[in-house]
């Protein structure tokens, strides 16, 4: 119950923003997100390590198709629920000082999203699922399509066109599965056991049906042309919310409805979408280090980074697991801090060329701390956040596979290099015109940083509670995944 | 006794927290003053630590804070450990960072960004702790990493300048090469032991066999971490870079300590290395080959600080090389010694630099003896310590090193040897460059002259007086010590404690050929700087290949700059213009293309005129119709 | 006599090549005739020919649901036809006249 009433509250209170002007509208969002997170934060002070699964309802809605409106939350789905209503505050807060026309409209589609999302991340039913993650992919196309920059009608119909190819597939397979039911339900866990009891052709479809859509959401390389365009453009909220949260609706996929579901084809075709997720860290940071538009730079150092979350997702050992986990949620913190810096930026110089900046350092400490910070937990400096969840990736990519995790360790150097290329270009030297008079942080932009580098601090330096939280669930996981397999062996 | 452990690292982290945060609204003195107050406290509680230690009333001592990182089968806690090893070089690290702060207020007094320099100076030493205190790989790890972030901001600390930010850059980014190296070794350890703790890997190694693959797959990465942090060859060419940062900074992180992490943690993991004749080989090898390249480098150069950053390279070549050797304690001695010699060598340097208003040119000095006396003397005092002249510090752990290489073969010895010679002529060189013969600067910089202030001055006089007595914790057995370091350290070298073999006749007479030789050089050094004053010739005019190749450090820059950074550059550009766009994208594009242009093909079938759309109408109903009876 | 009469008696085969008939020349008459009015008449003669089968089947089962469905296609032709002459008139408002040919604008 208390799950529905968390994608309910944000729901609701999107559409009670419609009423307010557009002055009021922003205060109001942040309020109404505001309760959303403490919402959540409520749950999860009770959230107790003796069951896996809390906070369950499960509702007949279609009857005659046996569609259940089933939702819960375990550990995983806590976290990322934890990190989509601590992050839509912060996203709503980043966007004070930015004139935005049509304002209760753009904090409304945020609000809806942010309901979309905790639903994707808390439902136990396919068909709901499946209907949630196609309702987050709608405010998101109209924030970047009315918001967004420059050649955005052509760039954001690619992105809706690409993610939704995807997800037809998703639903093709979702069917697959529900034909094949028995009781013909999409209860999760049923879909488990006929999952797992399909013959090795199925499987393999159903496999590359719900890859394709999760590794175009994410996106693992070659999937991912779609991405460092549409984070260009987007205003920056909506980069944030692609890169903080949707992108997690695919890691999350694989790691819920993947890997358990279809164990044979899982265990035999991972190891080529590990590949994938691998080169593209390689590729993607190759890339970034020769990058001029700072945005677009972050658009790549994000594929980079997902790259290696999905790697440890597809390889689905214990700690490769927990390691995903905890980096999806310092994942999530950081790309929007990163993506903030980027917009501070740009709100002060006007423009994303690396080129033309520098100096900032010397006009603005505080800012410049700030960046600091963010950028040691991206490049994963031991005591910040970046750090916890690359180590339990590293260990268990080297348990699978130690060629694999040397190759995918060149992203320690590489990402060194970027990121301080684009530090050394933006921050330092000596300050030019677009620089000059660059003013250091104002209030509402310090109470959106603050929170993040706290966060960066507390997991690197004490994640035990992030991880107490999802092991159980990640372990559950993993028996339910050697369980099914088992069945049909 | 140890209840105060945890103040150690915590005191310099709250000093840099109160200075960040104060950064505004502190005044220099303040700062300057929080700063040396944290470093000195965290000194007294080593200090405190230490005693119990030698008298024996304290044991080796775990100290488990809390868990860091603990889930399925890693469990990892956030542990410091007391033992001989951790202490010495917390003593080293609090001590000598202690007077370098204060060193430090005198020095910075006149820049602007003093507190910032304090603050990361003080995070610095906190890393640093971090680094020998940690019981595990993993906490050595965080220090590791910490101690690389530091010197990246210390060395950009003039940040207005882009040829030092490339410098910072360079430096970090090298670095991570070797924590690459290092984080693959640990993840390899924990495969093959199941933990990261000390205690349970050194233990757990009987069922490694020697010199299996495993070992030395361990045992190389290590080193290759070790390589990076401590500039070996191929991954040294950062540290003469690193000179850009703040002279007192490259007496800290580049000479004492930082870079000495590197042996720090091969003799913490000696129990792996000692299973791994291969790997200690390779060590010598590389060792040897650094000390030799960095030494004749250093011969040519004509900046005070890059002579000293050379020489820096090649001791620690030096300290590779006995812990190739197997001899561990002699390199953690050398390690000792060389903090104090070394790190007074560059807060000379800065007094010099100070008194010339920032100039670095040897060339440009000359006759700086009289106006400096004190640096003049304890410089003195450094060069003689590093040449080895007994009885100065260097002297004792630089020969027991040459009598370990001795006892392998001859060879090693004669290059050793060699090796302590160039180190003793550019060092004399350097000398008497700087304090003999006549001023060539400026007029400007001749009225301007002046011997530091106290605070500068006595932190020179404290490091001098450690050269010149540091060594005696090791005088060895010959001479009647019993080298007493070696003992205390010997309960963390397991089992592997290394045995002289040498005879005390063949000791004495290595001792006096190098003692020999050493003064051979200093007089020939004599000769041509000050009796003939010969001064190095400027810039571009022709000299011989040999030297040529020597002052250009063999272009070694150029060479990576060709092999290493303009590839990435360019793959860097050819993956988004060709593969990104052209290929990925094109194909993405091409499949929306398509559909465009099939689209744009068939709309003309409907050409938009309703009797023919009737038309087709009825014909199509009357083949459904058709087919619906023939089948 | 008696044969004529049987000829000429309604029997359901006699219905069935009526309708056909009619219905092809409904069909021949919209794919022919350029006058759109014309087609629509010919739409009508199709509907017609329906309901004269319908009727003729209904009758001949002795299932009164036939009829009921005459009707609803009468009423649903009486609604078609509105709309479709209002349609037409505003083509010939537009185009200024009732060809078939003038609406060669019904294309992407």
């Amino acid at each position: 119950m208390e799950t529905a009433l968390l994608i309910a509250l944000p729901f609701v209170s999107g559409l009670l923003t419609l009423m307010f002007n557009d002055g009021k509208a922003k205060m109001v969002a942040l309020l109404f997100s505001l309760c959303t997170l403490v919402n959540a934060i409520y749950l999860a002070c009770n959230f107790c390590t003796c069951t896996v699964w809390h906070y369950e309802l499960n509702m007949p809605w279609l009857t005659s198709l046996g569609i259940n409106f089933s939702v819960g939350m375990d550990g995983i789905s806590l976290m990322l629920v934890l990190l989509t209503t601590a992050l839509v505050p912060l996203i709503i807060l980043s966007s004070f000082q930015r004139e935005i026309t049509n304002a209760k409209s753009f904090y409304c589609l945020i609000l809806l999203m942010e309901a979309a999302l905790i639903g994707v991340f808390t439902a136990r039913d396919a068909f709901l699922f499946y209907i949630f993650w196609e309702l987050a992919l709608i405010p998101i196309y109209f924030i970047c399509l009315i918001w967004g920059g420059e050649n955005k009608n052509k760039i954001t119909f690619k992105f809706f066109l690409y993610t939704l190819a995807g997800s037809l597939l998703m639903l093709l397979a979702i069917i697959l599965l529900y034909i094949n039911n028995p009781a013909r339900t999409f209860a999760i866990d049923q879909l488990y056991t006929v999952g797992a009891s399909l013959d090795f052709g199925t499987q393999a479809f159903v496999f590359w049906s719900f890859f394709l859509a999760f590794a175009i959401k994410m996106p693992i390389f070659p999937f991912h042309t779609w991405q460092p365009d549409t984070y260009t453009t987007a205003p920056t909220q909506g980069t944030m919310l692609l890169s903080g949260i949707m992108l997690k609706m695919g890691i999350y996929g694989v790691i819920r409805w993947l890997y358990p579901m279809v164990p044979d084809a899982f265990s035999f075709y991972a190891h080529y979408a590990i590949i994938l997720s691998v080169v593209g860290i390689i590729y993607a940071s190759f890339i970034a280090l020769k990058q001029n538009n700072l945005k677009t730079m972050i658009a790549y150092v994000s594929i980079a980074h997902v790259g290696l979350i999905a790697a440890g997702a597809f390889i689905g050992n214990l700690e490769s697991l927990q390691g995903v986990v905890i980096q999806m949620f310092s994942h999530g913190i950081n790309v929007v801090g990163l993506f903030f810096i980027v917009q501070i930026v740009f709100e002060r110089t006007g423009t994303y060329d690396m080129s033309v900046l520098g100096g900032i350092r010397s006009k603005a400490p505080l800012f410049t701390t700030c960046f600091i910070m963010i950028l040691l937990s991206s490049v994963a400096l031991p005591l910040t956040g970046g750090f916890i969840g690359e180590f339990l990736l590293f260990v268990g990519i080297f348990k699978y596979h130690s060629i694999i995790a040397a190759v995918a360790g060149l992203t320690i150097i590489l990402g060194a290099a970027y990121m301080l290329n684009a530090f050394q270009k933006v921050m330092l030297g000596e300050a030019n015109t677009n620089t000059s008079d660059f003013k250091d942080l104002v209030l509402t932009e310090k109470l959106v940083l603050i929170p993040i580098i706290a966060l960066i601090i507390w997991i690197g330096v004490y994640p035990q509670p992030f991880l107490n939280i999802s092991e159980p669930a990640v372990k559950a996981l993993i028996e339910v995944a050697s369980k099914t397999s088992a069945l049909n062996h | 006794m140890t209840e105060l452990t945890w103040l150690i690292p915590l005191l310099p982290l709250i000093g840099f927290l109160i200075l960040g945060i104060g950064n505004k609204y502190l005044t220099k003195s303040v700062a300057s003053t929080i700063a040396c107050a944290t470093i000195l406290g965290s000194f007294l509680i080593v200090l405190s630590i230490l005693f119990p230690l030698i008298n024996g009333t304290l044991a080796n001592t775990t100290i488990s804070y809390f868990d860091w990182i603990n889930t399925g089968s890693v469990h990892l806690s956030f542990s410091f450990l007391l033992d001989p090893l951790s202490i010495t070089m917390m003593t080293i690290i609090t001590g000598v960072g202690f007077l370098i702060h204060v060193y430090s207020a005198g020095y910075m007094s006149h820049d602007e960004g003093m507190t910032r320099y304090f603050a990361f100076l003080n995070l610095f030493v906190f890393s640093m702790l971090l680094l020998v205190m940690g019981s595990n790989y993993i906490v050595l790890f965080a220090g590791w990493e910490g101690v690389g972030f530091c010197s990246y901001m210390l060395i950009g600390f003039w940040y207005k300048n882009q040829n030092y930010n490339d410098a910072a850059k360079k430096a970090f980014i090298m670095n991570r090469i070797g924590d690459l190296g290092f984080l693959l070794g640990m993840l390899l350890i924990f495969q093959t032991f199941g933990s990261l703790d000390y205690a349970t890997v050194f233990t757990t190694t009987s069922s490694i066999e020697s010199n299996s693959s495993v070992i030395i797959a361990i045992t190389l990465l290590l080193f290759v971490g070790a390589m990076g942090k401590s500039a070996q060859i191929p991954l040294y060419t950062w540290l003469p870079d690193a000179m850009a940062g703040p002279t007192p900074v490259s007496a800290l992180i580049h000479a004492a300590t930082m870079v000495t992490a590197g042996i720090y943690m091969v003799v913490r993991s000696n129990v792996l290395f000692s299973l791994a004749p291969f790997t200690l080989e390779f060590i010598q090898i590389i060792g040897l080959a650094t000390a030799l390249f960095a030494a004749t480098i250093g011969l040519v150069q004509n900046d005070i600080k890059k002579v000293l950053a050379y020489s820096t390279v090649s001791q620690l070549g030096y300290m590779f090389f006995a812990l190739g050797l197997g001899a561990y304690s002699t390199a953690l001695f050398h390690v000792l010694t060389h903090a104090f010699f070394k790190a007074l060598l560059f807060l000379c340097a800065g007094s010099v630099i100070h008194a010339m208003s920032g100039e670095q040119d040897i060339r440009n000095m000359g006759g700086l003896a009289k106006k400096l006396p004190i640096t003049f003397y304890t410089f003195l005092i450094a060069t003689l310590a590093i040449s080895g002249i007994p009885p100065f510090a260097g002297f004792f752990s630089k020969d027991e090193i040459l009598a370990h290489a001795f006892e392998h073969s001859p060879l090693l010895w004669g290059l050793g040897l060699a090796g302590a010679l160039m180190t003793t002529f550019y060092m004399f060189r350097l000398l008497f460059l700087t304090f003999f013969g006549s001023f060539r600067g400026t007029e400007h910089q001749k009225n301007h002259l002046h011997e530091s202030p106290l605070s500068m001055t006595i932190p020179l006089m404290v490091l001098a007086v450690l050269s010149t007595i540091g060594g005696f914790i090791g005088i060895p057995e010959v001479m009647g010590g019993g080298n007493w370091l070696k003992k205390f350290i010997s309960p963390v070298l397991g089992g592997t404690a290394e045995v002289h073999t040498l005879s005390h006749e063949t000791e004495w007479l290595l001792m006096g050929l190098s003692v020999g030789a050493v003064l051979l050089v200093i007089a020939i050094a004599y000769i041509i700087y000050v009796s003939k004053k010969t001064v190095p010739l400027t810039e571009g005019v022709e000299t011989s290949v040999a030297q040529k190749t020597l002052y250009h450090k063999y272009y070694i820059d150029e060479i990576y700059d060709t092999i290493v950074v303009k590839p990435s550059y360019l793959l860097s550009n050819m993956l988004h213009q060709l593969v990104e766009s052209k290929l990925i994208d094109g194909f993405v594009n091409g499949m929306g293309t398509a559909v465009n242009k099939t689209s744009a093909a068939i709309r003309f079938v409907q050409d938009g005129s309703i009797s023919y759309y009737l038309f087709a109408m009825v014909v199509g109903i009357i083949m459904l119709l058709f087919f619906n009876t023939v089948i | 006599m008696n044969q004529l009469t049987e000829l000429f008696a309604p029997n359901l085969n006699n219905y069935i090549i009526l309708c056909s008939i009619l219905f092809t020349i409904g069909v021949v008459g919209v794919l022919i005739r350029k006058n759109i009015i014309i087609i629509f008449m010919s739409v009508e003669l199709m509907l017609n020919a329906i309901n004269l089968l319908l009727t003729a089947f209904s009758v001949h089962h002795g299932d009164s649901s036939g009829q009921v469905f005459v009707f609803f296609i009468m009423a649903v032709a009486a609604a078609e036809i509105t709309v479709g002459l209002a349609i037409l008139v505003m083509i010939y408002r537009n185009t200024g006249s009732v060809s078939i040919d003038s609406l060669r604008n019904l294309k992407w």
